[in-house]
């Protein structure tokens, strides 16, 4: 309820604070006229002209005049694409390292100075080297959504496996459960809440370093979508995306949460 | 040299001390011994090393010096011919309470069959009437009876020796006395050998064989 109420005021405040960009065009010379003085001026757009503009757009999310032309659907699609291969990808990889040097306090100790190293670079800065090794800027993408998610779920499935109470340890024990089953039937589900924070963390993370690459690489994604709008001084479609990029985090972040709830439990 | 069911001989555990350089001695010298069929209890303070040596018992904690030979076999390994139900019940939370009780069996019945496994859990639930709670999680469950499933679960993989630690230690006086009721019920009807920690004077006579004074450490 209050959330609406915050929201009323929101726009009502936002469409008084901007302008409409509209010019008196009575007092112009006719130069003024020829120049495109005449025009809209660029302007920051309230929420009803957003708001338009988001009808006109999510009517037609999937059309396509030309690469600088696309509907927002397609946009979003493929960026939601690369940030699904680059993070399931870090899942292959993350989870099994993670739960190996989980279960060995020595390779834990190991490394962890590389994974603290590792760990607080950010994936942009690897751009340019993904892009001169892999020659592809999709792939590039797709390496660095890969590198940013690998740390978080890395460190909080070794967590969650280091972590797991030694009661349920010792009951597997004295039940004389193999190491393979015990790593199954008692670890796992044990770390599982613990691993999936730190799958939470990364789609969160994921999501943010996307928006940032595509601006870099260009060619497709909402990255690219905004930067785009950008050049073509069409603020309004800037604040739609942005928007939009917002309810997408959203609903990934609200996914995984969701599919995280079979797997918790409570003591 | 008459053979005991369980021969606890000159144990002793003592860990590193904090700069290394010397040891600390929990306990010395402990020896005593089970026969079947026995309810042995073992008093002493908190902190005097009661735990530990049920951990060496259990064969999940190794002793410093001395041996325990069950059925003149070394214990050195968690075995499943030794049960224990552990001070916070340890119920794997993540499985219902049936599954809980299936997941031992099968561990100890490796040739049993799905049905058996599921009729012989539910025998021991109703055994302590947990039989309307059979696929509820341990989260929907009150203390008492979750100590109850863990009591079901080491009854039901038939160990030789039953080793309790201060089971109904977090459990409200009521509750402990139907439960004390329950197992004594339930062991004079399987001839259990069972080997208990309390701290609780009262508990210990009502239960037990054999008392076992435990002192404090040197």
């Amino acid at each position: 309820m209050l959330s609406i109420v915050l929201l009323i005021v929101f726009i009502i405040v936002g469409e008084l604070i901007t302008g409409n960009g509209e010019r008196n065009k009575q007092n112009m010379t006719e130069y003024e006229e020829l120049m495109g003085l005449g025009e809209t001026q660029a302007h920051v757009p309230g929420p009803v002209e957003v708001f338009k503009l988001a009808i006109k757009e999510l009517s037609h999310p999937f059309y396509d005049n030309g690469p600088n032309d696309k509907g927002i659907g397609t946009q979003l699609f493929y960026s939601i694409l690369r940030v699904m291969a680059g993070y399931l990808l870090s899942v292959l990889i993350a989870i099994p390292i993670g739960f190996l040097t989980g279960m060995s306090p020595l390779f834990y100790k190991a490394l962890q100075p590389y994974i603290q190293i590792l760990k607080p670079i950010s994936p942009l800065a690897w751009m340019p080297l993904a892009l001169f090794v892999i020659k592809d800027s999709i792939l590039s993408s797709i390496f660095v959504i890969f590198i940013c998610s690998i740390w978080p779920m890395l460190i909080n499935t070794a967590f969650g496996v280091m972590s797991v109470k030694k009661d349920f340890l010792n009951v597997g024990r004295t039940l004389e459960i193999g190491n393979f089953k015990m790593a199954f039937s008692i670890i796992l589900p044990a770390a599982l809440p613990t691993i999936f924070t730190g799958l939470r963390i990364s789609m969160g993370i994921s999501w943010l370093v996307i928006v940032a690459a595509e601006m870099l690489v260009g060619g497709t994604g909402i990255g690219y979508y905004v930067w785009n709008e950008w050049n073509n001084l069409d603020l309004a479609s800037v604040v739609f995306s942005i928007i939009m990029i917002g309810v997408v985090g959203m609903f990934l972040d609200s996914m995984i949460s969701f599919i995280s709830k079979y797997f918790n439990y409570q003591e | 040299m008459i053979d005991h069911f369980l021969k606890v001989k000159n144990i002793s555990k003592s860990y590193p001390s904090k700069d290394g350089k010397s040891f600390v001695t929990i306990y010395e010298n402990v020896n005593f011994s089970i026969e079947k069929g026995e309810f042995i209890c073992l008093i002493g303070h908190s902190g005097c090393g009661k735990s530990t040596i049920l951990n060496n018992l259990a064969g999940l904690d190794a002793v410093s010096g001395g041996n325990i030979k069950m059925l003149n076999k070394e214990v050195d390994k968690p075995s499943l011919d030794r049960g224990v139900i552990f001070q916070n019940h340890s119920i794997l939370p993540w499985l219902s309470v049936i599954k809980n009780v299936t997941m031992a069996i099968a561990c100890k019945f490796k040739s049993m069959n799905k049905e058996d496994i599921e009729s012989r859990a539910i025998y021991f639930l109703k055994m302590v009437n947990l039989e309307g709670h059979l696929h509820k999680k341990p989260s929907e469950l009150s203390g008492g009876m979750k100590q109850r499933v863990g009591i079901a679960r080491a009854f039901a993989i038939e160990p030789s020796l039953l080793l309790m630690d201060e089971p109904f230690g977090a459990l409200d006086a009521l509750t402990r006395g139907k439960l004390q009721d329950k197992l004594v019920e339930i062991c004079d009807k399987t001839k259990q050998t069972t080997f208990m920690i309390t701290h609780d004077i009262d508990e210990a006579i009502l239960l037990s064989d054999k008392i076992l004074l435990m002192s404090d450490g040197p």
